[in-house]
C-alpha cells in the first residue's frame, strides 16, 4: 500500500483574493499541488505558472486530416473509381466538394479536440475524481497544497494561507 | 479583475451569490417534478403517440399517404425540415457567435437555447429521413458506402447530399459543443447529492460528468476547448442553412433559382430560432422561477436580434420581387406574381404579415420589455416563418413549366401527422431535458455573478 499523501486544504471565498493569494504564496516558496474552482477564473493558469495547452494544435491537426481524407475520398471516388458524367461537368471538379470538405473538416475537428482534452485531463465516466473539499463545485475556491512535495513545515505553510486570505484551511489524506 | 461598463444593465437580479446559482438551478433537477411539468410533459407524450401512429401508417403504405402529387412533389416534409433547421440556428448564435463577441447576456439562456438546437436537428432529420421512404435503408443510401452497385457512390456533386454531411455535422458538433458545456454543472449537481446523501444520485451525474474536479488546469483546456468548438461552430451554423439554400437555389425552378437565398436563409433561420427560444424560454423562466436569471433585460436584447433579422428578411423578400422584375424572365416573373396573387395568395400574405409587419411592433420598447406582447409575437413569427418555407415550395411547385400540370397540394392527416409527431418529439425531449438537466449554464453565470449582479451590500443609499 502506498504511504498516504498529506495535504494542506486552502479555502478561498473570492476570485480575486484568490488570485492575489496564489502569487503571494508561490512567491513565498510553496508548491501548490492544484487549485479547484466552481468556474474558470481568469489569470489563474498564469498565475500557477502552468504553460498555454496545445489543444488547438490538436484541433488543427485532426481539422487538416479532414480536410484532406474528405477530399482524397470525393475525388478518389467520383473522379477514379467510377466517374459520372453528371451536368457534363468535370469528373472531379473541386468546388462542389467543398461543402462536404468543410463539414468533414468541422466533424474531425471538433470531435478530436473534445477527444484528446478528455484524455489528456483524464476524464472518463467511471473514475470519481480526489476530491479536496467538496464545496469546489459550488461556491468556494479549493487550494491544495502537498506536504510531502514542501520543504517548508506545515505549520508556516498554513500561517502563509491565512496570511493570503484563506477562509478556512484544513489538513487531507488520501 | 472583472472591468464592467457602468452603463450595461445587470445581468442576475436579485441580489444572488455564488451558492445561490447552486441552489436554484440544481434545485429543480433534485425536486419531484411539478404538476404542471407532469401535464406539459403529458400533452407531448399524446402528441409523439399520435404522431407515431402517422409515421408507422406512412412507413407501412409508402409516402403515398402524404398529400404530394406529381407535380408537387415536395411539400410539407421539406418546409417542416426547413422549419425546424432554422430554429436550431438560434442555439448555435447565442453560445458560438455571442461567446466570441464576448457576449455576456447569452450566459443564461445559452444552455437552453443550446438544447432547443439540438432536439429541433432531430425533428428536421426525420423528414428527409421518412421520405426516403425505407427509414432503415438511408445511411446505406445516403453515406458513401461501398454497396452492391458495383460501389457506385453517392453523388458528391448535389446539394442534396451536402445537406446529409452538413445537418449530420451540425447535430454532432452541437451536441458535443452542449455536452461539453453540461460537464461542470453536472459535477455540482453530482457534490451536492454527495452532501445529500443521495448516492444513486451521484454515481448517475459522476459519470455524466466524466469524473470532472474543477482543477485549474482542466479549466484552462476545457476554456481552450469551448472557445474553438465556438470558433468551428460559427462558420458551421452559417454553412449549414446556407447548404439547405442550395437544395433550391442550385435548380432551375423559377422563384428558387436565386443567388440571394444562403444569406436570406441564413437570416430567417435566425430570426425564426430566436422566436422559437423566446418561446420557450418565457414559459420555462416561469414555470422554474428563474425570473432573477432570464430577465426582462435578456429578452429585450433577444427581440432586438429579432427586428434586425426580421428586418434582413423583409428586405430579402422585396429583393426578390424586385430582382424577378428587373431580370426579366418571363417564368420567373410569373413565379412571384403567382405567389403574391395566385391561388396561394393566403399563404404569402400570412408571412408577409408575420414575418415583415409584426416583429416591426418591437421598436417600440414598452412592447419588446412586455413578456405578453413577446410571448404571442414569437409564436407569430414561428407561423411566419413556416409559411415562408411553405411559399416558397409549394407557390414554386404547384405552377409547373407545363400548364397541363398545374395543380395544388392539398395536405393529408398523415402530412399533418408527422408534423405533430416532430412536436412530440420537441416538446417531449425539452421536458425531459429541463427536468434531468440544469436549464442555465451554473458554470457559467458564476463566473459573471461578482462582475453583474446587484449585490445587496453595495446598495448605499
Amino acid at each position: 500500500m502506498a504511504a498516504k499523501e498529506n495535504f494542506l486544504v486552502g479555502i478561498f471565498d473570492d476570485e480575486d483574493i484568490l488570485l492575489h493569494a496564489v502569487e503571494k504564496i508561490r512567491d513565498k516558496g510553496v508548491k501548490i499541488k492544484e487549485v479547484y474552482s466552481p468556474f474558470p477564473v481568469h489569470g489563474l493558469d498564469e498565475a500557477l505558472g502552468y504553460k498555454r495547452t496545445r489543444l488547438p494544435i490538436a484541433a488543427f491537426m485532426f481539422g487538416m486530416t479532414g480536410t484532406s481524407l474528405a477530399l482524397f475520398t470525393q475525388i478518389w471516388m467520383l473522379g477514379y473509381d467510377w466517374p459520372m458524367i453528371i451536368g457534363g461537368k468535370n469528373f472531379a471538379s473541386i468546388p462542389p466538394f467543398i461543402p462536404v470538405t468543410f463539414e468533414f473538416t468541422v466533424l474531425l475537428s471538433a470531435f478530436g479536440m473534445v477527444g484528446t482534452f478528455l484524455v489528456v485531463s483524464d476524464m472518463k465516466p467511471y473514475k470519481w475524481p480526489r476530491q479536496y473539499d467538496i464545496r469546489s463545485t459550488d461556491d468556494k475556491h479549493v487550494m491544495a497544497i502537498d506536504l510531502g512535495a514542501n520543504k517548508i513545515s506545515k505549520d508556516d505553510i498554513h500561517r502563509i494561507l491565512k496570511d493570503s486570505g484563506a477562509s478556512e484551511v484544513n489538513e487531507k489524506s488520501f | 479583475m472583472q472591468v464592467t461598463s457602468a452603463i450595461r444593465e445587470t445581468l442576475v437580479t436579485g441580489g444572488k451569490t455564488v451558492a445561490d446559482v447552486s441552489h436554484d438551478i440544481s434545485r429543480q433537477v433534485e425536486g419531484k417534478p411539478t404538476r404542471l411539468w407532469w401535464m406539459a410533459f403529458g400533452v407531448s407524450l399524446v402528441l409523439l403517440t399520435y404522431g407515431a401512429y402517422c409515421c408507422w401508417m406512412m412507413l407501412w403504405n409508402g409516402i403515398g399517404m402524404w398529400g404530394l402529387n406529381k407535380t408537387v412533389g415536395w411539400a410539407w416534409d421539406i418546409t417542416n425540415f426547413v422549419w425546424w433547421v432554422g430554429i436550431g440556428h438560434a442555439g448555435t448564435l447565442i453560445s458560438a457567435i455571442l461567446l466570441l463577441f464576448r457576449q455576456r447576456w447569452r450566459m443564461s439562456i445559452n444552455r437552453a437555447a443550446e438544447a432547443m438546437t439540438i432536439f429541433a436537428v432531430i425533428c428536421a432529420l426525420s423528414f428527409p429521413a421518412f421520405h426516403m421512404g425505407r427509414l432503415w435503408l438511408g445511411f446505406y443510401w445516403a453515406l458513401p458506402l461501398p454497396n452492391a452497385f458495383g460501389s457506385l457512390w453517392v453523388n458528391f456533386n448535389s446539394p442534396l447530399l451536402w445537406d446529409v454531411f452538413a445537418i449530420s455535422t451540425y447535430f454532432s458538433v452541437s451536441l458535443v459543443f452542449w455536452y461539453m458545456g453540461l460537464i461542470p454543472d453536472f459535477a455540482v449537481i453530482r457534490d451536492r447529492a454527495v452532501r445529500m446523501g443521495n448516492k444513486t444520485r451521484a454515481l448517475i451525474y459522476n459519470g455524466l460528468s466524466f469524473g470532472w474536479d474543477g482543477a485549474a488546469k482542466t479549466w484552462m483546456r476545457y476554456e481552450s476547448v469551448a472557445l474553438i468548438l465556438a470558433g468551428l461552430s460559427t462558420p458551421l451554423v452559417l454553412s449549414v442553412h446556407t447548404i439547405v439554400s442550395m437544395d433550391f437555389a442550385t435548380s432551375v425552378v423559377p422563384g428558387w433559382h436565386t443567388t440571394i437565398f444562403p444569406p436570406y436563409f441564413v437570416a430567417g433561420a435566425i430570426f425564426s430560432g430566436f422566436a422559437m427560444v423566446l418561446t420557450l424560454l418565457l414559459v420555462t423562466r416561469k414555470v422554474f422561477k428563474l425570473e432573477d436569471y432570464i430577465t426582462i433585460y435578456h429578452v429585450e436584447l433577444m427581440n432586438i436580434i429579432i427586428i434586425i433579422t426580421g428586418s434582413i428578411v423583409g428586405i430579402a423578400y422585396i429583393t426578390e420581387f424586385f430582382i424577378a422584375w428587373y431580370g426579366q424572365v418571363p417564368a420567373e416573373q410569373y413565379a412571384f406574381i403567382n405567389r403574391a396573387t395566385g391561388p396561394y395568395w393566403w399563404a404569402y400574405w400570412s408571412m408577409m404579415t408575420c414575418n415583415v409587419i409584426s416583429p416591426q411592433l418591437f421598436w417600440f420598447k414598452k412592447i419588446r420589455t412586455n413578456l405578453v406582447a413577446t410571448f404571442i409575437l414569437s409564436i407569430i413569427v414561428n407561423i411566419g416563418m413556416w409559411f415562408e418555407r411553405f411559399v416558397i415550395i409549394v407557390t414554386s411547385l404547384h405552377r409547373d413549366y407545363v400548364p397541363s400540370s398545374w395543380t395544388m397540394f392539398h395536405p393529408t392527416m398523415y402530412d399533418i401527422g408527422q408534423y405533430i409527431f416532430t412536436f412530440g418529439i420537441f416538446f417531449t425531449a425539452f421536458f425531459l431535458f429541463a427536468k434531468f438537466f440544469p436549464v442555465i449554464n451554473m458554470a457559467e453565470v458564476k463566473s459573471i455573478i461578482k462582475a453583474t449582479s446587484e449585490k445587496k451590500s453595495t446598495h448605499t443609499h
